[in-house]
């Protein structure tokens, strides 16, 4: 028999039908992303925004949160508490969105999610390291990123198993929250190790001269040498040493993280290792994935990316935990019990404080860039 | 030990030559020329600039630099100095004056050059090969180092045979000694103040130059950091005085590398500067200046 003319709108028909209830009960979940397009730390927050974007598109395409659609809203803080301010009270009051992803800058932060915190929004901070004053802001407050108090004793346990070094001299700003923070937990995460340190220094962030001290930690003999230092004087530091002869490892900090640090310290930086929460040669399949994914949307990634793209999915992990719903009070709950989820950044999982947990890893610098230590 | 000595040699000659700058300033005009710092600060960055986008080498870079640091000189001068001489306060209107001048300078470079830090390219000077430094009475001196140093010493000889023994040297301690017998005896006055404000903006250019290139990073407030240093520097060397301010030189950088090495960073600024009150209770004239015959 001919089929009826009419059978293919017929079966067009019965197809829409049988799609429509699934579509009808697709709710959309809202979520800003606050980040610093523009000002001083314009570069990480573009390698942000590629990330999630690149998350959300890949959260919505494998429908990790059943019958839920995950929207984003990404806005500019200029890399300013007041711009952040402006754009975390749209996100409460305008957008109602259901979570923040937190501001680019530890700084920005602490100005604005207490907003959030006293309006129950929650946050999941992406880039802020600074070990206070973060997720001390209250219980919706969560952070993805790794604090320099766990990254560092990670990256001086392996640099140990690797090197086996029993002294150490160690150079730091005494003059900076950061780099003095940074010297803390090199301190203890030292001791805890039984590395003997031989010597201290300290220098200024206006200084350009750091002879004097790396002479005098250097006729200690000391097995290597541990920096807590900003990018710009990271460089200086780095060159100096060499310059005076030293050929031993050199251990940096966060400061010591960025791609700034090898273009100006050139042949010198050679060898120095530094911590990172993103170890981007894991043979991991979410990291392979993520790579694949980045590397198709024409974006080389660095530790920045791989995190907003993480603080995308614990977020998703979150709504499908909690069966979608995307009530500001449910996701809170929800985002404290996930645990063990695969991500860029290796298995991840919220520690009591809501701080993130995964493993870090140590880098080298070799042929003029970060590579991951074996 | 050796090694701290050759720190505090390398820093100390770049001190003696700013300060050099600003001591001969003083000593003809009594005016302390507070632009000085941004010269140094200018200088830094225009050899950057034949260094790196002109590809000269740095030994023609330098006496190029000097050369325009020299002409900013004659223009401060002519610009920030000269319209205020016959004013009975001159020497605070030259100070305010020059103190603006410093800051105009510093923001046309912010304009230019932006607020980053730069630097010049690998390989400006040779590093020689690192795996063989060069070793002095146990100490590693770098070739950068022995430069510097070098470049130091020679322009601190040249001034001194220029002061000493040339016609232009002599017109100059004249006018430091009196403008106006100067005047009498024929010297061309104005000639040897503009000729005092080339030399004294060149080697603080050169100066600005050498730490460039010693810490390998230039930026617009660079000047700051040797500013008050190469003021502390002339006053214990001695007002006016260019042995004075060379010996002073070396002494600071001796100073300030034994302090971190022994004290500790935080102490060196601290203890350099409790050394200049001490030298001016003992000495109040400084180490080498002499009580003026005006004032005795």
């Amino acid at each position: 028999m001919r089929p009826s003319g009419r059978a293919p709108a017929i079966l067009a028909f019965a197809a829409l039908v049988a799609a429509s209830p699934a579509r009808a009960a697709d709710a959309t979940v809202k979520i800003g992303a606050c980040l610093s397009l523009t000002g001083p730390a314009a570069l990480y927050g573009a390698q942000q925004k590629a990330g999630i974007q690149a998350a959300v598109d890949e959260v919505n395409r494998e429908g990790q949160i059943p019958g839920v659609k995950l929207e984003v809203v990404i806005e500019d803080d200029a890399s300013t508490k007041e711009e952040g301010i402006a754009v975390y009270q749209r996100f409460i009051g305008r957008d109602r969105v259901s979570a923040i992803l937190g501001p680019t800058l530890s700084n920005t932060a602490t100005a604005v999610d207490p907003l959030a915190q006293s309006a129950k929004v929650p946050v999941v901070a992406i880039s802020n390291t600074a070990p206070r004053g973060i997720t001390d802001i209250g219980d919706y407050v969560f952070r993805v990123s790794l604090t320099e108090g766990q990254v560092i004793p990670s990256a001086l346990k392996r640099a140990h198993a690797r090197l086996h070094f029993g002294t150490a001299g160690v150079l730091y700003g005494n003059d900076d929250a950061f780099t003095q923070a940074g010297f803390g937990v090199m301190r203890g995460a030292l001791e805890a190790l039984g590395v003997r340190i031989l010597g201290t220094q300290t220098f200024a962030k206006p200084d350009r001269d750091y002879n004097a001290q790396l002479t005098a930690l250097i006729a200690l003999k000391p097995d290597i040498l541990v920096v807590s230092a900003l990018v710009e004087n990271a460089a200086g530091i780095v060159t100096q040493a060499r310059q005076l002869g030293w050929r031993g490892p050199i251990l940096g900090g966060n400061g010591f993280n960025s791609a700034a640090f090898v273009g100006n310290a050139g042949p010198a930086a050679e060898g120095v290792l530094v911590g990172t929460s993103w170890n981007r040669s894991s043979p991991d399949p979410a990291n392979q994935a993520f790579l694949r994914l980045m590397a198709g949307r024409g974006v080389e990634p660095d530790q920045f990316c791989a995190q907003a793209y993480t603080g995308v999915l614990v977020i998703a992990r979150a709504l499908a935990a909690s069966g979608g719903k995307g009530g500001r009070e449910d996701l809170r709950a929800a985002l404290a019990k996930v645990k063990d989820l695969d991500t860029p950044l290796g298995r991840f999982s919220f520690l009591e404080n809501r701080d993130g947990n995964h493993e870090p890893a140590l880098q080298e610098v070799r042929d003029g860039r970060f590579q991951i230590a074996p | 030990m050796g090694q701290q000595a050759v720190n505090g040699l390398f820093l100390g000659s770049i001190y003696a030559l700013f300060a050099l700058g600003y001591t001969l300033v003083f000593g003809v005009l009594d005016i302390l020329n507070l632009a000085h710092a941004a010269v140094f600060m200018l200088a830094s960055f225009v050899a950057l600039v034949l260094v790196s986008d002109l590809h000269l080498h740095l030994l023609l870079a330098l006496p190029c630099t000097m050369a325009l640091a020299g002409l900013l000189g004659l223009l401060l001068e002519r610009v920030a100095f000269r319209p205020l001489r016959s004013r009975a306060d001159s020497n605070v209107a030259g100070l305010i004056s020059s103190l603006a001048a410093a800051t105009v300078l510093e923001a046309v470079a912010l304009e230019v050059f932006g607020p980053n830090v730069a630097r010049f390219p690998f390989g400006t000077l040779p590093a020689g090969d690192p795996a063989h430094p060069l070793h002095l009475f146990g100490a590693v001196v770098s070739r950068l180092q022995l430069t510097i140093i070098g470049v130091a010493v020679i322009l601190f000889l040249s001034l001194t045979f220029l002061v000493k023994r040339t016609r232009l040297g002599r017109e100059v301690r004249a006018v430091a000694e009196s403008p106006r017998a100067a005047r009498v005896l024929g010297v061309n006055v104005d000639r040897a103040i503009a000729a005092s404000f080339f030399i004294s903006s060149a080697l603080g250019g050169a100066a600005g130059v050498l730490y460039g290139l010693a810490f390998n990073s230039i930026s617009p407030d660079m000047g700051r950091s040797v500013e008050l240093k190469g003021l502390s520097v002339i006053i214990v060397g001695g007002m006016g005085s260019m042995p004075g301010a060379v010996l002073a030189g070396f002494a600071l950088g001796l100073t300030e590398v034994f302090v971190v090495a022994h004290l500790g960073g935080s102490w060196r600024d601290a203890v350099s500067f409790a050394g200049l009150f001490l030298i001016l209770v003992l000495r109040p004239h400084g180490l080498l200046g002499a009580v003026s015959p005006r004032e005795a």
